[in-house]
């Protein structure tokens, strides 16, 4: 697995008096295959996800994934990680579904017959081989977040940062996602609000006001999340 | 729902043809559309490109929703030629407009986004010397196809939201919310193409 290093990380949002500090001092190393990031609305969670990937620059500290430094690396940090949104309509960037699967490998200029293949490929993994040609805007939530999935998976990342795939989804689609999740063999780093699809996760993560307040196994790390929710007026 | 101008699968000898040879064709369609003077000339065109959807194996119904959009603009245009040049030139104006709109989303609906980007490319790519990116313009497009359905999805919100609050149909309630919900859309759209490597330099094939 890539060792993701995050080293005295902060970061403000705005500057002067509409500073807002999301994230202080959060140092961290990762290594594991399954790493969950839970904690309440604005607690940081979906900015640690962003460094990881250099789609959010720290303010203080570094982050560096595989030894490659998110500030000066970026490019090359974002072939290694992969980054999944909550919402899959602000993900798909093409008409159709076989061409927004094929948008990164055309960037990356692979061969047009090799991307047929690794596009049909991924499709038929994911289930969605019967809507190649079907516009993506068509489909049901739980297929735009499977397509968003597959779209970023096709490009092979080492690691799969997800930013709650799964709260705008019903419960079987959820399970669905969870269950393509589970069986890749990246690593993976999951921000959810689903405490139930941690139970297998090697460690999970808690923030509070931008704080790394607990870092532990999942039964330890959710029980103080409850009790930090419980706590909060 | 019919997708206004997205591509429709199919295996026609137009879905077979070439994007750039359909963009070239869409272009001598509209140096031509200059000298249609005649309503007869008019409806002429208007077989041919009936032709060409029944060639293209796409039905009346999806032809008549390409043009559906233009209803108010077109209506308007002929109250005005009609007033000022007669109804038979405003019979030829409106009817080179559906003309020319009919033919443009012929092309989309029958041509990959990809594949279009692709011609669209390779003709701009003399355009780098002065600076222009070919790659940028192609994606523009593409972006542009796609955001037209996430659009109307955001106005139908809107609308929704609307209805909901009982504030029926006032253009301030309606217009504000759908550009501050189109220009979060395009934040967040950036961001995803960011992460998906839209800023790698594409490599030239070959």
């Amino acid at each position: 697995m890539p060792l993701i290093e995050v080293e005295g990380v902060g970061h403000v949002y705005g500057a002067g008096a509409a500073a807002r500090t999301v994230l202080a001092d959060v140092t961290v190393t990762l290594s594991e295959q399954r790493v969950g990031v839970i904690g309440a609305n604005g607690s940081g969670k979906s900015t640690f996800a962003r460094l990881l990937n250099g789609l959010v620059l720290p303010t203080s500290g570094r982050v560096r994934v595989d030894g490659l430094d998110t500030r000066s690396q970026g490019r090359g940090v974002r072939r290694l990680v992969g980054f999944c949104f909550t919402d899959p309509d602000a993900q798909i960037v093409m008409p159709t579904v076989a061409e927004d699967v094929a948008f990164g490998l055309r960037r990356r200029g692979v061969p047009k017959d090799e991307v047929a293949a690794r596009v049909a490929s991924v499709l038929a993994a994911y289930g969605l081989d019967g809507h190649a040609d079907h516009p993506a805007h068509l489909l049901s939530g739980g297929q735009k977040q499977l397509l968003a999935l597959a779209s970023v998976m096709v490009t092979e990342p080492a690691v799969l940062v997800m930013d709650e795939p799964t709260t705008l989804l019903d419960l079987r689609n959820a399970a669905r996602i969870a269950e393509v999740v589970a069986g890749l063999p990246e690593q993976v780093l999951l921000v959810t609000h689903h405490l139930d699809l941690l139970d297998d996760f090697d460690r999970v993560l808690v923030f509070d006001e931008g704080r790394l307040v607990c870092d532990d196994a999942p039964g330890a790390a959710v029980a103080h999340y409850r009790s930090l929710m419980a706590a909060t007026p | 729902m019919t997708p206004l101008g997205l591509f429709l699968p199919g295996t026609s000898p137009l879905h077979r043809a070439p994007a750039g040879l359909k963009l070239l064709g869409l272009v001598a369609a509209g140096v031509v559309s200059v000298l249609l003077d005649e309503p007869w000339q008019v409806l002429v065109a208007l077989g041919v490109v009936t032709v060409l959807y029944g060639v293209a194996g796409i039905s009346l119904r999806v032809a008549v929703a390409q043009v559906r959009p233009l209803l108010w603009i077109a209506l308007g245009t002929a109250v005005f030629h009609v007033l000022v040049n007669g109804p038979a030139r405003a019979f030829v104006v409106v009817g080179v407009l559906a003309v020319l709109v009919l033919l443009a989303a012929l092309v989309t609906l029958s041509t990959r986004t990809t594949d279009l980007v692709d011609a669209i490319v390779a003709v701009c790519r003399p355009l780098r010397r002065v600076g222009v990116d070919p790659d940028r313009v192609g994606l523009l497009l593409a972006l542009g196809i796609r955001c037209v359905p996430v659009v109307v999805g955001l106005a139908q919100e809107v609308r929704d939201a609307q209805r909901a609050r009982g504030l029926g149909a006032s253009p301030r309630a309606f217009v504000v919310p759908l550009i501050v919900r189109s220009l979060r859309h395009a934040d967040a759209l950036g961001e995803a193409l960011v992460a998906r490597g839209a800023e790698d330099p594409v490599p030239d094939e070959g």
